[in-house]
């Protein structure tokens, strides 16, 4: 028989339980970025570029038929050195490495800045490609970013190479 | 050293104070402190059992999700609404029970010795247990899923196995397609069916497992759930938009508070953080704790092969084997590194009566450190010091309160590894060796430092369990009262309140002496 007494406490810490899980599962409120903040992220995966040569007539006629390839390639590609400018000012320089044991593999990078909203000048860098001085690939603009507003600096090649979206 | 035994005893004290405040509530059958193991699977499988339908109606593209969380979420007070808030509320109160049933057996000390195995079993259930709920939170696909999904993303970018890659596919609108829901239901029921089975192997190795609550705590609990799903419908933020940054969420924080840390310090920190808290979990079994109780010895002469040691075994210490010598018998045999030394098994042996005529009583299993014989001797000695009536006996658990505070002119007190490996007989023998009566106390309902001992010794009193006590033992002068070792003061009234019936009593139920016919061997 369940005293009345127990049964008001048990009510009372089956409700404080129930309180505590309830608040904590939604609160407090986590704000992540300022409410006049936006955000630029430099999102990019490309294979650098590899060392080839032409292969002479006579060197390809020493091969085995099916392995008569053009270019002879080294395994390594390019690092990707890359420059992100924010109004004038330098906000990311780096050189990423190529991905894999052998450096053949894709080059990744993703990072992110915090910017004020409002009107920016945005000026991107590329170079991917290690037997080229200075860059390869390059973009800048104005940009208007509303408060929360994500930009991303992206790579394609079929796309024309750096943008913004 | 002494600073970290000093916050474990300052930890299980707040344990203590709090369990005595659960326990005017629930009693000790259904105090939830003392059951957060049956209480996590209690919430386990209410977030399988509701997962399950919220799979079954779940639209799984990457839009469509959405809209069929929403329509859920639209009428929250509809079954479907009700059990995805118990889902969620579930979960939280799962990380809940999960992180106190930590702290508790860390402080109650329970982290080394016998009980390595299933504290560091315990280990990677706190990591599945995290993966499933952060996954969970991102099947919604609303805002905060999509704060999650990318702050999870930035995390596990830091390490040098993925350089950005898995961040790209947050990274702007149109990235993302229903394929990412493969890789949901891979992290969200996949987790959960490696938490299951971690948490069979979490428990496998202890026998009668508290793999339920108790029906009066089950439903409470599962009412309480309810009740918050109706009073505080879980939230749907909007729909995910990666083309801007969901800047202020509506974290679970039971769940979900590693992105904060991460955000707050860095990647590397929340990293650092989860493998700092996970490497000093796995050594503390190593670090230097109590030494081990002496294991439990098996005599195979006297040992009958009943298995009763076998049934009542807490941890699965003993196994029956096939007796070498007698065909057809079997023996017990003691897995020493299982063996808690409790003494349960004693107890629970047929041979360990008292009454047995042999000079040196030597039971089919028994604990080296305090063997019945030697319980025998002392019962009879202290007996007969004590110089006033009424001669109590206080049988008592080292583990609970120290009845020897209890000793006086009338009073002996016999403390053992645990009430468990009271021989009922020896109640008998104690009153017919001229007490007028006996008093068995313990860790507090449900408490028991060896998880059955007081339980077992309880049933075995009222004759429900075997070995059990006999019948013809006048029930006036037997009283049990659970007491653990801040219970001194209601022992103590209980005790002179035992000794005034027993006073009223007088002479009247009381059973004959024993004429001791010892029988020498060999």
């Amino acid at each position: 028989m369940v005293k009345p007494l127990s049964l008001v406490g048990q009510v009372v810490l089956y409700a404080a339980f129930a309180a505590f899980i309830g608040y904590f599962a939604s609160h407090p409120k986590y704000r992540h970025l300022a409410p006049d903040r936006a955000m630029v992220k430099l999102s990019m995966s490309h294979f650098g570029a590899r060392e080839c040569r032409t292969r002479s007539a006579a060197e390809l006629a020493r091969l085995p038929p099916n392995m008569r390839a053009p270019l002879e390639c080294k395994r390594e590609r390019s690092p990707l050195r890359i420059e992100v400018e924010l109004d004038g000012q330098t906000v990311y320089r780096d050189s990423i490495r190529p991905t894999g044991i052998a450096r053949d593999g894709v080059a990744a990078v993703y990072r992110r800045f915090e910017v004020g909203a409002g009107t920016h000048r945005l000026a991107v860098r590329l170079n991917d490609d290690a037997r080229v001085s200075g860059f390869t690939h390059m973009h800048e603009g104005a940009v208007e970013l509303k408060p929360a507003q994500i930009l991303v600096i992206d790579f394609n090649p079929d796309h024309g190479g750096l943008f913004f979206r | 050293m002494k600073s970290k035994v000093n916050l474990r005893t300052g930890v299980r004290a707040v344990f203590e104070r709090a369990e005595d405040l659960f326990d005017a509530g629930f009693g000790g059958a259904n105090n939830p402190l003392r059951h957060l193991g049956a209480l996590g699977f209690l919430l386990f499988w209410i977030v399988a059992i509701s997962g399950l339908y919220l799979y079954i109606v779940l639209d799984t593209g990457i839009t469509q999700v959405y809209e069929s969380v929403r329509a859920l979420s639209s009428d929250p007070r509809a079954p479907g609404g009700i059990l995805r808030s118990m889902h969620r509320y579930g979960a939280d109160g799962f990380m809940l029970v999960m992180g106190l049933h930590l702290v508790r057996e860390w402080a109650f000390g329970r982290s080394h010795g016998f009980r390595w195995y299933s504290w560091v079993s315990g280990v990677p259930l706190i990591w599945l247990a995290f993966a499933s709920g952060i996954g969970g939170y991102w099947i919604p696909w609303d805002r905060l899923a999509q704060f999650s999904a990318l702050a999870t993303a930035e995390w596990l970018d830091w390490l040098p196995l993925f350089g950005g890659a898995i961040s790209r596919n947050f990274a702007s609108p149109g990235v993302l397609n229903d394929r990412f829901f493969t890789l949901l239901v891979f992290i969200h029921l996949g987790v959960p069916l490696l938490l299951l089975v971690a948490l069979w192997a979490h428990v496998h190795r202890i026998s009668r497992v508290d793999h339920f609550p108790r029906r009066r705590l089950a439903i409470g609990t599962g009412l309480t759930l309810l009740l918050l799903a109706l009073i505080a419908p879980a939230r749907l933020d909007a729909a995910a938009d990666l083309s801007i940054v969901p800047a202020e969420v509506a974290l679970d924080w039971f769940i979900l508070f590693i992105h904060p840390l991460a955000y707050a310090t860095s990647s590397a920190t929340a990293w650092l953080f989860v493998a700092a808290v996970s490497v000093l979990l796995l050594v503390l079994p190593l670090l230097p704790h109590p030494a081990r109780q002496p294991v439990a010895r098996v005599s195979p002469a006297n040992c009958n092969g009943c298995s009763r040691c076998f049934a009542d075994c807490p941890y699965a210490a003993v196994v029956m084997e096939p007796h070498p010598d007698k065909p057809g018998h079997k023996l017990a045999r003691v897995i020493p590194e299982l063996c808690a030394g409790c003494g349960i098994c004693a107890g629970a042996c047929p041979s360990s009566t008292p009454f047995r005529s042999v000079e040196e009583l030597v039971t089919g299993i028994d604990m080296p450190q305090q063997p019945v014989d030697a319980l025998r001797r002392e019962l009879a000695a202290r007996l007969a010091r004590l110089e006033a009536a009424p001669r109590a006996v206080v049988f008592g658990c080292t583990e609970a309160f120290d009845v020897r505070a209890l000793e006086d002119a009338r009073t002996c007190a016999i403390s053992l590894l645990c009430t468990g490996m009271l021989p009922p007989s020896l109640v008998e023998y104690a009153l017919r060796s001229g007490a007028d009566g006996v008093l068995v106390t313990g860790c507090r309902e449900g408490g028991c430092a060896f998880r059955l001992g007081n339980g077992w010794i309880g049933e075995r009193l009222r004759g429900e369990r075997e070995p059990h006590l006999r019948a013809s033992v006048p029930a006036q002068r037997l009283r049990v009262l659970w007491a653990d070792a801040r219970d001194g003061e209601r022992l103590r009234a209980g005790l002179a309140e035992f000794r005034r019936d027993l006073d009223a009593l007088g002479d009247a139920h009381r059973p004959r002496s024993i004429v001791r016919r010892i029988v020498h061997h060999g």
